[in-house]
């Protein structure tokens, strides 16, 4: 069943360091393609770590493994570092700033 | 040039790219004896061989035997562009930096020359030449070309990429405009009471981080401009300052704050207000608790000990700017920090994120009146975000080419607009290979700001700092390529009679 969530995406000092190292290296990528959801959440959703879960909004979606964002996290909110995965769900409008709606996205989420 | 130039438009287009009599030039013996001194070569031998590999990918041996430090070096990975960097530099690897944040070691240890093309047409390896003649007839013969990204260069690169958008009546954004862009429109709204990092080390007793994690984004922030360090009137250091931290999520930063207001998502901008209230000694509704997840006790504690600092700083972050209501939730920060001062001596800082992202705020501002997301079609600058923003621009499919100098606009963009970006003709500069480079018409494969290249970048408070570079690309630099591309287009337009 589809649980309604909030997305922040940001970034992550591992995302930092392994850019650096090139955007295709394997830590990057993973980096940027893992959703953290807070433990809770995790088990009334029945998704154990590393289980795939869909992602969508009115603008896209996406399928990511899921890890325990631990106690940084609470209920009902969602954590992605930026990029390609986190994109696909900001809207082109921009409200007239030039700035999509970067953060604070209304997505669902389901188990794969 | 030939006599029928508009003698005004040759002095604008020499001041822009850095030929202007009163600006050094890159090339100069001014510059390079003014890096030299800080700069030692030692004799590789006497190395310990711990001391020499440091890397956070797999180092390769080294067949130069020459060993150099270079003092002074600059980090530009974050916009705390940290001065004090020591580069223990062989051949061309950077093998020590010390003083550098494990983000700054990252920087310094993985740029090494990589083995791509000097430049690519459509996929294809390219000479320099052949490709700056396809970018100048691109970019000449565009309806409505953009010129975007600019925060990872230097500034005379950026002054030279704002001419060539001018000369070819076209666009100029800069990263600003999907980053701090609406803190940009905040301050035409309501100002900036602002002041320099070294004010914050010597004197703010009072720090709240909103909507930022610096632990994890500016690492060195903490312990060399904010929280940790002693000043001139905090002798005690972190004893004598007191950091509140306003987030959705307990970061890694929540560890350094005395107090840690977590609030509800999108709930920035009543927080903000409920703060103003209480600055004029007016009582929020007690509703703000169920908004923001904040209580008035809390909130009346945190203005209490606001009041009662000597000099306060707000530093804020993208979970400020980014979240619904954007340049409003800014503006309520930067208004809340100016009505502060009637107590006692607030400021309000944005914490920005790119190495030389503020130089690009500050060069086309100087060069156009405006920071970001300016018109030149003109001939005149216009400035209007949301619609001369590169990411509106992109999704309405309104530009037909554009330049994207050290951005991956491609990664990060919105799908519609990235969609669009794929589909038209762009030039695009990058040290490395990015998923905009893969898009590209031309790309062109460049040296490393502050690595390889020299120049100016600006840090987060507005501060030019000097760059050391460490070793020698054999790419060129944004710099040079971009004056080369902007002197074609002139040829270009001179031979057309424009
Ligand atoms: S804080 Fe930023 S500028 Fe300073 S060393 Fe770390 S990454 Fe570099």
């Amino acid at each position: 069943m589809a649980v309604e969530f909030i997305l922040i995406p940001g970034r992550t000092s591992r995302q930092g360091t392994s850019l650096n190292e090139g955007k295709y290296t394997a830590t990057y990528q993973e980096e940027i393609n893992t959703l953290r959801m807070n433990p809770d959440d995790m088990q009334q959703m029945q998704i154990s770590a590393g289980d795939q879960v869909r992602m969508w909004n009115d603008f896209g979606e996406v399928t990511v493994p899921c890890i325990s964002g631990k106690d940084e996290l609470p209920q009902g909110l969602l954590f992605i570092s930026y990029g390609d995965k986190s994109s696909q769900l900001m809207p082109g409008e921009t409200h007239g700033t030039g700035m999509p709606d970067s953060k604070g996205l209304d997505v669902f989420v389901e188990k794969v | 040039m030939n006599g029928g130039v508009d003698l005004h438009r040759e002095f604008q287009l020499r001041w822009f790219a850095g030929d202007a009599p009163t600006v050094y030039d890159l090339d100069t013996p001014y510059l390079e004896s003014r890096l030299s001194h800080h700069i030692r070569h030692i004799s590789h031998k006497n190395q310990p061989e711990s001391s020499r590999i440091m890397s956070t990918v797999e180092a390769e041996p080294q067949t130069s035997t020459d060993l150099k430090i270079v003092e002074d070096a600059t980090c530009t990975f974050c916009g705390c562009v940290c001065d004090d960097m020591v580069l223990t530099v062989e051949g061309n690897r950077i093998t020590k930096a010390k003083n550098a944040c494990i983000l700054g070691k990252a920087w310094f240890f993985n740029h090494h020359i990589e083995d791509r093309p000097d430049a690519t047409i459509e996929g294809q390896p390219a000479s320099y030449e052949d490709a700056i003649e396809r970018a100048a007839q691109i970019l000449v013969n565009a309806q409505y070309p953009v010129t975007y990204g600019l925060s990872d260069t230097t500034s005379e690169a950026q002054r030279v990429a704002v001419a060539i958008s001018d000369w070819i009546g076209g666009n100029v954004d800069t990263t600003t405009s999907v980053c701090h862009g609406p803190s940009g429109m905040a301050f035409q709204g309501v100002g900036e009471v602002t002041c320099t990092l070294g004010e914050i080390k010597n004197r703010a007793d009072y720090l709240i981080f909103w909507g930022g994690n610096p632990a994890e984004s500016h690492p060195r922030h903490f312990t060399k401009y904010s929280l940790m360090p002693k000043g001139e009137f905090v002798p005690n250091g972190r004893k004598d300052r007191t950091a509140v931290l306003i987030d959705v999520r307990r970061t890694k930063s929540a560890k350094a704050a005395d107090i840690f207001l977590q609030i509800k998502p999108r709930s920035d901008f009543e927080l903000a207000w409920a703060l103003r209230g209480l600055a004029k000694g007016i009582d929020p509704d007690p509703s703000v608790e169920e908004k923001t997840g904040i209580s008035v006790e809390q909130l009346k504690q945190v203005m209490d000990g606001m009041k009662a600092a000597k000099f306060g700083a707000i530093l804020f972050g993208m979970g400020v700017t980014m979240t619904r209501g954007k340049h409003l939730n800014s503006e309520a920060v930067l208004a809340l920090a100016r009505d502060m001062n009637r107590h006692t001596r607030w400021v309000a800082k944005p914490m920005r994120g790119h190495g030389n992202v503020t130089g690009a705020d500050n060069v086309v501002s100087w060069s156009t009146g405006y920071p970001f997301g300016v018109n030149l079609c003109r001939g005149y600058p216009r400035f209007n975000p949301g619609e001369f923003t590169t990411s509106d621009l992109l999704a309405r499919k309104e530009a037909d080419a554009a330049l994207i100098i050290a951005s991956d606009p491609m990664s990060n963009f919105s799908q519609p607009a990235r969609d669009h970006l794929a589909s038209i003709n762009s030039v695009v500069l990058d040290p490395k290979l990015s998923d905009t480079a893969k898009v590209a018409t031309v790309a062109f494969t460049t040296s490393t700001y502050g690595i390889n290249t020299g120049g100016t970048v600006y840090r987060m408070d507005d501060v030019p700092i000097p760059l050391r570079p460490a070793f020698e690309s054999p790419y060129r630099s944004d710099y040079e390529i971009l004056k080369a591309i902007l002197k074609r287009i002139r040829e270009i337009q001179l031979q057309a009679g424009s």
